[in-house]
């Protein structure tokens, strides 16, 4: 375990030298790159975790003028529907019902400007849990209780959740359920890239939702598409290195999908963790922050676990809902502004006063920005 | 500021909004030159000394943690608060409200801790209060303790005397307390590698106030060295800049945070203190800190810049530059 741990965070990974080295790569590689391309070079990183990487290390600033980073549509908080958002707010306010969710959904705001957080004032029972096992023991210990578990996120979430779901019906919990708001990583980038007006150069592959699906689902990118993918950790030099290898593909005008984080991501993934998600899950319709819905591109339950999906249970119904008015959020997952683009950015919109979830999420685009500077 | 509508968990974060509290309800009723400086503890005047007066109320989830529990971390906390502007703990007084049904086991435990925290700073518990509530009504135990000190004559410790070159020294390794903590709470199986640093500083403090040159102490709690780097950037009017490699923070904490998700540097502690030291002073009182059980991981972690503009700077660990915040809500772990 300290020495797995020691492998993954070692202080070399954010050696001020190494660091250095491969800035001063960066910049002759980005000259090149901008220069093969006839523009400046736009790489996204789709992953919210990366983005706030990015700026917690400082290395923007370090970033040459040729090169840059827009956030991708990688923040679970951040894609998931406003219309989605009412439905948890509506779970709720349903008597009787404790709500166990990880911390970022809290403040979340729905359409009608209450948060979770808002709803625990008015009396609602909110948990913070960990983990969602932690939801399934409470609701073990609560048997006149139901106990609804928020599930939102990528390919990275849904096992995990999965599992949680699976030892539910293990154990006869009959008071246990959770939303699937899932996503998929692989169609949102080709939501991306289909888009005419895309000016997305490489990505910056996100390392955890990888080392469950691996670097197969990807391939599409390099070959229909002609843009370079690598698979990046989150340490600062995994990103600098990410950059790096994505300009290589650049300049050489082979993209392909290669693989920085190969200490945590094999070709094939988690073979366990892909065949829990096809046992509790398949393939639905998701609906987008500022996108809607889109087919083929999130999970539900599968027929099997139909009986622990919320929604179905309490017969929640979906209704589209706008955008807060004025928010960025949606141009920005979709990597057509940066957060100083956006009016509301650090006046009427702030952590603490958050309008779009990309203010309020940790792994928010516009949180990372206000929160270190850039 | 806005009239505060209803208070939210975050407004006992210890970070912006806890203060946007203290000041928006607190502070407009209660304002006097004692309280206005919001300092660790008040200075209050009487013939002939100058004693300094504080208080707080303490809850914890769980009540025991490895490293130390409720009662430890109420000795320490006050004592700490004291001894940051330079006072000798005289007494404390410590009020219990407790929840119907809560283990007599427990208590005792609890009260014995406090007893051994006491001994160790050299203070005896002189007052006290009961209440009990219904079952429902508390979390099992709430401790508030309030304490009072001495600052010998000449000593003055004050946020605002920070002047420009001052150097930042934190005490020791940051966020163990928080991590203990949250690992407790939420079995989140870390092992019991990290454990609380609650301890009474007030020997620390004495050992390093030996040397001239310290110009401000802080206990360095809630909201971790971020808030409070930014709360004396506040109070001086300069910049602080840290270097992010400089501060202490252990293998096992640093890999539990970024397991988490946390930032150390937001992190809650109950055994560090940051003093702002004058450059000349500055190598003297590390060495003091240092040879001082409590201060063994202590470093220099950063300085006082001249640009008057109150902000806090962090030189990162790859040789970039941020702003850091006071801490913003409450910090929780991410989703993925």
């Amino acid at each position: 375990m300290k020495a797995a741990a020691e492998r993954f965070s070692s202080p070399l990974w954010r050696d001020r030298a190494l660091a250095a080295s491969a800035i001063s790569e960066m910049t002759k590689l980005a000259a090149a790159a901008a220069a093969e391309k006839g523009e400046r070079v736009n790489f996204m990183e789709v992953c919210g975790t990366h983005t706030m990487a990015i700026a917690a290390s400082g290395m923007r600033k370090l970033f040459p003028k040729e090169l840059r980073m827009l956030s991708g549509p990688g923040c679970p908080v951040c894609v998931t529907s406003q219309g989605d958002i009412d439905r948890i707010l509506a779970l709720a306010e349903i008597p009787g019902v404790i709500i166990a969710t990880f911390g970022d959904m809290l403040k979340v705001k729905g359409s009608k400007g209450l948060d979770l957080g808002s709803a625990r004032e008015r009396g609602a029972d909110i948990r913070l849990v960990y983990s969602p096992l932690d939801a399934v023991a409470l609701a073990a210990a609560a048997p006149s209780r139901e106990v609804v578990f928020i599930g939102v996120g990528f390919e990275t979430t849904a096992p995990v959740i999965g599992s949680a779901v699976v030892r539910a019906k293990k154990a006869g919990l009959k008071n246990f359920s959770s939303t699937a708001f899932f996503k998929l990583v692989p169609p949102a980038l080709e939501l991306l890239l289909s888009d005419p007006e895309n000016k997305i150069h490489g990505f910056l592959l996100p390392g955890h939702v990888s080392a469950i699906i691996g670097t197969g689902p990807y391939k599409f990118v390099a070959e229909k598409y002609r843009v370079p993918c690598v698979v990046t950790g989150f340490e600062p030099l995994d990103i600098l290195a990410g950059i790096n290898m994505l300009l290589k593909q650049v300049i050489s005008g082979e993209p392909r999908v290669e693989d920085e984080y190969f200490r945590a991501v094999r070709a094939g993934g988690n073979p366990a963790a892909q065949e829990l998600m096809r046992e509790v899950f398949s393939v639905s319709t998701a609906s987008w922050r500022a996108i809607g819905p889109v087919k083929n591109t999130g999970l539900e339950f599968s027929k099997a676990y139909a009986a622990f999906d919320a929604i179905k249970r309490f017969k929640i119904k979906y209704a589209e809902a706008p955008e807060p008015a004025g928010c960025l959020c949606g141009k920005m997952l979709l990597g057509k502004a940066l957060p100083p683009d956006c009016p509301l950015f650090g006046g009427a919109c702030t952590p603490s006063n958050a309008v779009g979830p990309c203010m309020v999420s940790s792994e928010g685009a516009c949180a990372a920005w206000f929160k270190y500077g850039a | 500021m806005a009239a505060l509508s209803k208070v939210a968990l975050a407004h006992g974060s210890g970070g912006r909004l806890s203060r946007e509290l203290v000041e928006s309800v607190f502070l407009k009723s209660f304002s006097n030159p004692s309280l206005l400086p919001l300092e660790d503890s008040a200075e209050v005047r009487i013939p002939g000394a100058t004693l300094a007066f504080t208080t707080d109320s303490y809850v914890v989830t769980p009540v025991e943690f490895p490293g130390g529990d409720i009662g430890r971390v109420a000795v320490c906390g006050t004592v700490n608060d004291l001894a940051v502007k330079g006072a000798r703990p005289l007494a404390l007084s410590a009020g219990f409200i407790l929840e119907e049904g809560f283990s007599g086991d427990l208590l005792a435990r609890i009260t014995a801790s406090m007893r051994r925290a006491a001994d160790e700073a050299g203070v005896s518990i002189v007052t006290g209060d009961t209440k009990v509530v219904e079952k429902g009504k508390a979390d099992g135990i709430f401790i508030n303790t309030s304490g009072i000190g001495l600052i010998p004559r000449g000593r003055r410790l004050a946020s605002s005397s920070v002047k420009p070159g001052d150097i930042i020294i934190v005490s020791g390794n940051l966020a163990d307390h928080g991590v203990a903590v949250m690992n407790a709470r939420n079995r989140l199986g870390l092992g019991g590698a990290i454990k609380s640093d609650a301890a009474p500083l007030n020997g620390l403090i004495e050992a390093a106030l030996k040397i001239p040159g310290a110009r401000a102490m802080r206990d360095i709690t809630r909201g971790g060295l971020a808030t409070v780097l930014n709360e004396v950037s506040g109070a001086c009017g300069l910049t602080a800049e840290a270097d992010e490699e400089a501060v202490p923070v252990s293998a096992a904490t640093r890999n539990a945070c970024a397991l988490l998700g946390l930032d150390p540097l937001y992190v809650a502690n109950e055994g560090k203190i940051v003093i702002f030291a004058a450059p000349g002073a500055a190598a003297k009182i590390l060495k003091a800190l240092r040879s001082h059980r409590y201060g063994r991981d202590a470093a220099i972690a950063g300085r006082m810049l001249k640009e008057n503009k109150p902000q806090v700077r962090l030189n990162t660990a790859i040789g970039g530059s941020r702003i850091m915040l006071m801490l913003e809500g409450e910090q929780l772990p991410r989703i993925c």
